[in-house]
């Protein structure tokens, strides 16, 4: 009789019991300074750190140039890069004072132009051009490589356009750089950082919660109640999923608004896949917030296992395709990997489905991998 | 003989909780933990069934189980007739449960706290103001609706917790040591409240406590030791064989911590403790004679019958499965000459101390002094100002105001002096788990500071005066509970300091391994060691010489604890107990505030 009864409320307050919970928690994050850190001040000062601190981008770089015999071709390359917004050039008078110039690290490169510069130039068999680049910095100086030998090729072609005559060079480079035309590196970390956000608010702070759930001695007081472990789940997803959504709105607002990202892409698209993430990165907070119960292990669990793979393993800062192979392989375990490349397609180009696609389908399978497991791994038993 | 079975067969349909052959073990790394071996138990309905025993008996566990939270290994527990392992759900909504802890959100007001268990447990909103209003003039919580639980006091949360797991009126209601560490006042008032819920609404309640004296309120009672249950029926039941075999022992020519150690461990006796002014004396069976006999050539002596009390038999009941080791009594010359500690010297000096966190006063002047070779204890609850006095008297944390000399020695200028002399034992025995129990002592020794000759005879001297030899290589963290205690105190006693400190220092220990650790207590006293000790059992504050009585940061009432009982004596309570006495005080000076 009993029975039955108690089986009944059990079934119908799930409504009553789940609201109880989403509001519990929305009080306490209110309530809770270390909260609302992390959902909101943490997202803030990341996003103007690497909004306004870090880029990756090579402009005005020092660099020495160096012309053995000085004459009218030398001084029109020279004014090339003077035009150059990459370089900032200084002219010397020989290689032993650029060569001083490079180790005492005043400059970043050396151009060194030969003797026979101006016969060399107009025949056909190569660059009479030497430069020598600090490779203590590699990707550094591979930029600088690269965008010398951009103004090298604009500057003959120039040349050889006001000599009204074809230039014979082997392979002509025509580049026209697309979504990201002006090669801004604020463009693509920003909305990769939205990747890093959402992993802090859904795996980090969600792993910590339930973990100091267990270590007050609160779950074990809700688990004597007829909730159901369903329930107890639920209840946590809704508030922080609401919260990670937050801390999303609030990111894209910035990129666009503050730091003039463009958005190409639909935003139904981006909520879409934002969600798949965030569901991804809730299941694992609660999976590790099931091993774990403890505040100080969950945290640690949570930075290693999520936010620092969200960090390194990618693509928002290093490029995957430039790491070595184990490691590419292992990067598609990263959720992030996944949500980052859909961001910067969805920011940068438009909605390019063959991307979008994939990658979402990616998020989904996490998604339900981690919240699959979690939901397994946790019963209404305390041991 | 044993009251264990004197339990008799209620009616099938009276059961609100049985427990068939329950066993559960936890597995932590290579340790095996039994926490349950076979436990079978039942508790009936519409009466308080109590829980006792030690920390470590086991009574979180099956209390757990119960409630369907952890599943044993073996055995069947079902409450009100539902299997509480398959069926926890609907267990779940049919009792009541309080944690350790009373599992309250301390970021979430009073009404908060209760409204999300409200909802958790389906209570219709139009039923709630009145329920509410019921449940807060039951717990006086009414004026503190708005409060965050966090802000509350030990007392108030206890009450607080209690009307959470009642929202929903359960039928059978379980509180895991609700009562501990909270103060002696909010211990009778949650008393209170548990049997008019009995009483008025015909609930069933079990409940667990380490406090012995506890057990004499319950209609029935439980006892569970080291996984298995020593007996249960009534307290009654357990008394009862005891009758005419307990006595209170006075003799006028010797000190009573003296005639104790006389006593202990002769034939016939089961057991013997200080009790304030006499010595309460258990025998083996009921002829008077064995216990005068014990008294014979001794000057002034004096014997009277006292009825037996849930203590008595709890430890008879032990020491069917351990035997008294004689052991090794403070040494016979010394303590016969019996030097005169009372009249001693002051070693304490304590002047209106005080210690403020924030705009919170954790100690609002505090005066008192201690002579050496005195036993003093500080009495009161969690949140009292035990700790933080005796982290300023070791010179651990520095007083906001008032003066404090040690040893002869003002701490606000030579601390690390005074230090040298006092001993230390911290709350949890702060031992390094990792290491064995020789190599914490070698430690310890030289943290103190010994060296060569002298330290090796102190290790000596520390693993055979506390009988830790067997257990030299033992890794500490592996100890029992009491061993844990006897080694931590032997750590503190390295460098042969004037003064001990030892901060609660029996918590969760059982009753055997208390008595063992008083005596020792007392057989430094007799040395002339002075010690200070705090305590939230009651009846711990009978063993010392004097005792002050806090609460809120405050000294309420300093003295020997006769006379701190007789402050109580009226004419309709000729005996009154120590906790009659904390209470009459505490509502006194609450009712001068209120004049």
């Amino acid at each position: 009789m009993s029975g039955n009864l108690a089986g009944k409320t059990a079934k119908t307050g799930g409504g009553m019991r789940l609201k109880g919970l989403i509001r519990k928690e929305f009080l306490q994050v209110l309530r809770d300074p270390s909260s609302i850190a992390i959902a909101f001040l943490m997202p803030l000062l990341l996003l103007l750190l690497f909004g306004y601190g870090v880029s990756l981008d090579a402009e005005n770089v020092p660099v020495a140039l160096v012309a053995e015999q000085p004459n009218a071709d030398t001084s029109s390359f020279v004014g090339a890069f003077r035009q150059s917004r990459y370089f900032s050039p200084v002219v010397m008078p020989g290689m032993r004072e650029a060569v001083e110039a490079l180790d005492s690290r005043r400059i970043d490169a050396i151009v060194h132009m030969r003797q026979d510069f101006s016969r060399r130039m107009r025949s056909a068999d190569g660059a009479p051009v030497q430069v020598i680049v600090n490779g203590m910095d590699a990707n550094n100086a591979r930029l600088v490589q690269g965008y010398v030998e951009g103004v090298w090729a604009t500057w003959l072609r120039g040349e050889a356009l006001a000599a009204g005559r074809q230039l014979d060079i082997p392979v002509q480079v025509d580049e026209r750089v697309w979504f990201n035309s002006e090669l801004k590196s604020r463009n693509f970390i920003v909305p990769g950082l939205i990747a890093i956000i959402m992993t802090l608010i859904g795996a980090l702070l969600t792993a910590m919660i339930m973990a100091r759930e267990w270590e007050r001695g609160t779950m074990e007081a809700l688990m004597v109640t007829p909730v159901t472990i369903r329930e107890v789940i639920v209840g946590k997803l809704v508030p922080y999923y609401i919260l990670g959504m937050g801390g999303m709105t609030l990111s894209v607002a910035m990129a666009v608004g503050l730091f003039g990202v463009p958005l190409k892409g639909s935003i139904g698209v981006l909520f879409l896949t934002s969600s798949l993430f965030l569901l991804a990165a809730l299941g694992m907070g609660l999976l590790i917030s099931v091993i774990a119960r403890n505040q100080f292990v969950a945290g640690q669990a949570a930075i290693i296992a999520t936010f620092l793979p969200a960090f390194i393993l990618s693509g928002f800062l290093f490029d995957i395709s430039s790491m070595p192979a184990p490691v590419q392989v292992i990067t598609h375990a990263v959720a992030a990997r996944y949500f980052i490349e859909i961001l910067q397609t969805l920011f940068l180009a438009g909605n390019v489905w063959p991307v979008i696609v994939p990658n979402a389908a990616a998020l989904l399978l996490m998604a339900a991998f981690f919240l699959g497991v979690a939901r397994k791994k946790s019963r209404k038993r305390l041991d | 003989m044993s009251p264990a079975k004197i339990q008799s067969m209620p009616a099938a349909g009276e059961i609100a909780l049985e427990a068939d052959a329950v066993t559960k073990k936890f597995v932590a790394g290579k340790r095996v933990v039994h926490a349950l071996r076979e436990v079978s138990m039942q508790v009936r309905k519409g009466l308080v069934t109590g829980l006792i025993g030690p920390d470590g008996a086991g009574k979180t566990t099956l209390m757990r189980t119960a409630a369907g939270l952890l599943a044993p290994d073996n055995g069947k527990i079902s409450v009100l007739g539902i299997d509480a392992t398959r069926n926890s759900i609907e267990v779940q909504s049919t009792i009541g449960y309080m944690p350790q802890r009373f599992g309250l959100y301390e970021d979430l007001s009073v009404a908060e706290n209760l409204d999300l268990y409200a909802d958790l447990r389906g209570v219709p909103p139009h039923d709630r103001p009145d329920r509410y209003r019921e449940l807060m003039s039951m717990t006086g919580l009414g004026p503190f609706t708005a409060r965050l639980a966090g802000r509350l006091s030990g007392g108030m949360k206890q009450k607080l917790g209690l009307a959470c797991t009642l929202v929903s009126p359960p039928r059978f209601l379980i509180l895991d040591e609700p009562t501990v560490g909270v103060d002696p006042v909010s211990r009778r008032e949650l008393w209170s409240i548990v049997y008019r819920l009995v009483r008025e609404e015909g609930m069933s309640v079990l409940l667990s406590t380490a406090y012995l004296d506890e057990a004499e309120r319950c209609d029935e009672v439980v006892v569970l030791h080291d996984g298995k249950v020593l007996g249960a029926g009534t307290p009654k039941s357990f008394s009862g064989p005891l009758e005419g075999r307990t006595w209170r022992v006075r003799v006028s020519s010797m000190k009573n911590r003296i005639l104790q150690e006389r006593l202990v461990g002769r034939p016939g006796v089961i057991d013997a403790v200080v009790q304030g002014e006499a010595v309460r004396l258990v025998m083996e069976d009921a002829e008077e004679e064995k216990a005068t006999r014990l008294l014979s050539g001794m000057e002034g002596a004096s014997i009277t019958p006292v009825a037996p009390r849930f203590e008595d038999s709890f430890i008879s009941l032990l020491r069917q499965k351990r035997p008294e080791t004689p052991g090794s009594p403070p040494d016979a010359k010394k303590t016969a000459a019996g030097p005169e500690a009372m009249s001693g010297e002051m070693v304490i000096e304590v002047q209106d101390l005080q210690r403020r966190f924030g705009d919170f006063y954790a100690v609002k002047g505090v005066t008192f002094g201690v002579r050496k070779g005195e036993v003093f204890g500080l009495l009161g609850a969690n949140g009292a100002g035990k700790s933080t006095t005796f982290r300023m008297l070791c010179g651990l944390l520095p007083p906001s105001g008032g003066s404090l000399s040690v040893a002869g020695v003002d701490l606000r200028r030579a601390a690390a002096s005074a230090r040298a002399r006092i001993g230390y034992m911290s709350q949890k025995f702060s031992l390094y788990g990792n290491l064995s129990v020789r190599q914490n002592i070698e430690f310890f020794s030289s943290a103190y500071g010994l060296s060569g000759a002298g330290r090796k005879e102190r290790i000596g001297w520390a693993l055979e005066e506390f009988e830790l030899q067997p257990l030299a290589s033992a890794t500490s963290a592996d100890l029992p509970l009491g061993f844990k205690q006897r080694l931590a105190m032997a750590c503190s006693l390295m460098h042969e300091p004037d003064i001990i400190f030892l901060d609660e220092p029996t918590s969760g220990v059982d009753p055997l391994a208390r008595r063992e650790f008083w005596r020792r207590i007392g057989s430094q006293a007799e040395e002339g060691v002075t010690v200070l000790v705090t305590t939230h059992f009651m009846e711990e504050a009978e063993y010392c010489d004097r005792i002050a009585i806090m609460a809120a940061g405050e000294i309420l009432s300093i003295g020997s604890p006769s006379e701190i009982k007789s402050l109580a004596r009226t004419p309709e309570l000729p005996e009154p107990t120590l906790e009659d006495a904390f209470i009459s005080l505490i509502t006194g000076r609450s009712g001068e505030k209120a004049a």
